[in-house]
């Protein structure tokens, strides 16, 4: 049996652990693969070709003594280059970083990953310090869409989208503030997962938001993404925001039915600045799952501009060393906007979190009558790179800012959001599957649903 | 001319010992009337004086 490019993670692990195919054998076409295509791609800013082919071969060495292996056995996966990598300085998509000494030990997810038999094969591009919404990297250039390399990836998670849409890898880790996993699996045609606020661990990744910041992983299909997300769930002491609750794997129920389900669409605020892409794509999915109700989610403009002030400020807070000994360091247009984040007073920093608790309570209210809520993930499909402005219901807007202004007053209070990819012609777009916190099985379970109709797919990469 | 906001940039520029270089203080400016923009919106908006800020913190 050989590799193909876009063999799942499922269909890998099946056939490593049944010995039809080496881990190692696995691990060489990957690494192949990438050198192929990532000079195009850039999405790769490390490869751990050695680290790679020790772990595969101790992979191989426990199938031959017939020992129990994991559920992702020799399955390569990469991470955004803001997760600890043993070896390698954490660069978070910058150039102070890189004169980090070298981690000492892997994030916490890596480590449950690789339990698992997964094998990890490199660190990804990142917008810088993952305050970004495009792909575009100013020391590392930009990852390039894999669908047409002279468009967006989408950010921050820019390199793990690229990578998981041109089927370079089948699973990548990511991080989501405000939309840095639904925003790049939007614009490249893939999965991803982000979870309920506090439900994996970020111990040794570098922040961004402390309030906000989520890890999860990217995928080609719904099974692969609930692998991955089972195989890393559980609490750690080492992540103060982690939770206590036990593993709640997902992979069980995928093929339950959706029939019991209330599904309904977000009214309202998220019906609005869309491309006529977006609308598509959020019909087509409302359509498959029978979804007619649409529902008003209040006063979202004011959760997206709370999240954007917490952002700026908390970010701000996090680098205000690194700006005043080193801000020439920066991208001028990150450090600017932090900058500014500085500046803001604390009182309204205050209100904004006081609003978030508000904001919170309106949706359990929402969550009594619905289980899952549609949204797009988008407003477009993947802008051209360099791109700054664009028409929204006629009005021109910055194309960086508003990337991420229906992921925004989602990722504010923490909910778990699949993003689903409807794979329309030319460029795919995403949709978000939203349910109420700790619903992660209810949103895989309607991805999964959408999947098996064909109504939502990863597409095969045709940009390279 | 100076804008409406470059006092108070330069007064929190040296409250925060946080340097702001001439050529960077459009963008900076800019960058601040957004903020301050989205910040008002959410001031304007009545909440109840025993609402908890939303991080969570385990004692």
């Amino acid at each position: 049996m050989t590799t193909k490019p876009e063999m799942n993670a499922a269909d890998i692990a099946k056939a490593v652990a049944g010995g039809k195919m080496s881990a190692l054998d696995v691990t060489e076409a990957t690494l192949a693969r990438i050198k192929q295509h990532d000079g195009v791609l850039n999405s790769f800013t490390d490869v751990t070709a050695d680290r790679a082919r020790a772990k595969a071969r101790a992979v191989d060495v426990q199938i031959a003594a017939g020992k129990t292996v994991g559920p992702l056995a020799g399955v390569p996966f990469a991470v955004k280059n803001l997760f600890d990598v043993a070896g390698l300085p954490t660069r978070a998509g910058s150039k102070i970083n890189r004169d980090l000494v070298p981690s000492k030990r892997d994030a916490t997810l890596i480590e449950r990953m690789e339990a698992a038999g997964a094998v990890l094969v490199g660190a990804l591009n990142m917008g810088e310090y993952a305050y970004d919404f495009t792909g575009e990297n100013v020391h590392d250039g930009p990852s390039r869409n894999p669908h047409d390399t002279t468009r967006m990836t989408g950010g921050s998670s820019g390199g793990s989208g690229s990578a998981v849409g041109g089927a370079l890898v089948p699973i990548a880790l990511g991080s989501d503030t405000n939309g840095s996993i639904r925003v790049p699996s939007s614009f490249c045609g893939i999965f991803g997962l982000k979870p309920t606020y506090g439900r994996l661990s970020r111990a040794r990744s570098f922040p961004f938001v402390a309030s906000l910041d989520h890890l999860g992983p990217f995928a080609r299909s719904v099974t692969d993404l609930a692998l991955a997300y089972d195989a890393m769930q559980g609490p750690d002491a080492d992540d103060a925001a982690c939770t206590t609750r036990g593993l709640e794997p997902t992979l069980p129920l995928l093929a339950n039915p959706t029939s019991d389900l209330r599904i309904a669409i977000a009214g309202g605020y998220f019906q609005k600045n869309l491309f006529p892409e977006a609308v598509e794509a959020v019909s087509r999915v409302a359509k498959a799952l029978g979804a007619t109700k649409v529902v008003d989610v209040p006063e979202a403009v004011r959760a997206r501009a709370a999240a954007y002030v917490i952002s700026t400020t908390e970010g701000a807070s996090l680098h205000l060393d690194r700006l005043r000994k080193r801000p020439n360091d920066f991208d001028p247009a990150v450090r600017d906007r932090l900058i500014a984040g500085a500046m803001v007073p604390a009182p309204l920093v205050d209100r904004a979190q006081k609003f978030r608790r508000w904001y919170r309570a309106q949706f359990a209210e929402i969550f009594k009558s619905v289980d899952v809520l549609i949204a797009p993930a988008t407003p477009c499909t993947a802008p051209k790179l360099g791109q700054v402005n664009f028409n929204l219901d006629g009005v021109e807007l910055p194309v960086r800012a508003n990337i991420g202004i229906h992921t925004q007053p989602i990722s504010f209070i923490g909910l778990p959001v699949v993003a689903v990819p409807v794979p329309i012609e030319p460029l795919p777009i995403g949709v978000q599957i939203i349910a109420a916190p700790w619903r992660e099985d209810i949103a895989l379970r309607v991805a999964h649903a959408l999947e098996k109709m064909g109504v939502v797919a990863a597409p095969s990469p045709k940009g390279f | 001319m100076a804008e409406p906001l470059d006092d108070y940039i330069d007064a929190v520029s040296k409250a925060l010992a946080l340097p702001v270089e001439e050529a960077w203080r459009p963008a900076v400016r800019a960058n601040l009337e957004v903020s301050l923009r989205l910040a008002r919106l959410v001031d304007e908006f009545a909440l109840p004086d025993e609402t908890e800020p939303a991080p969570i913190f385990t004692a």
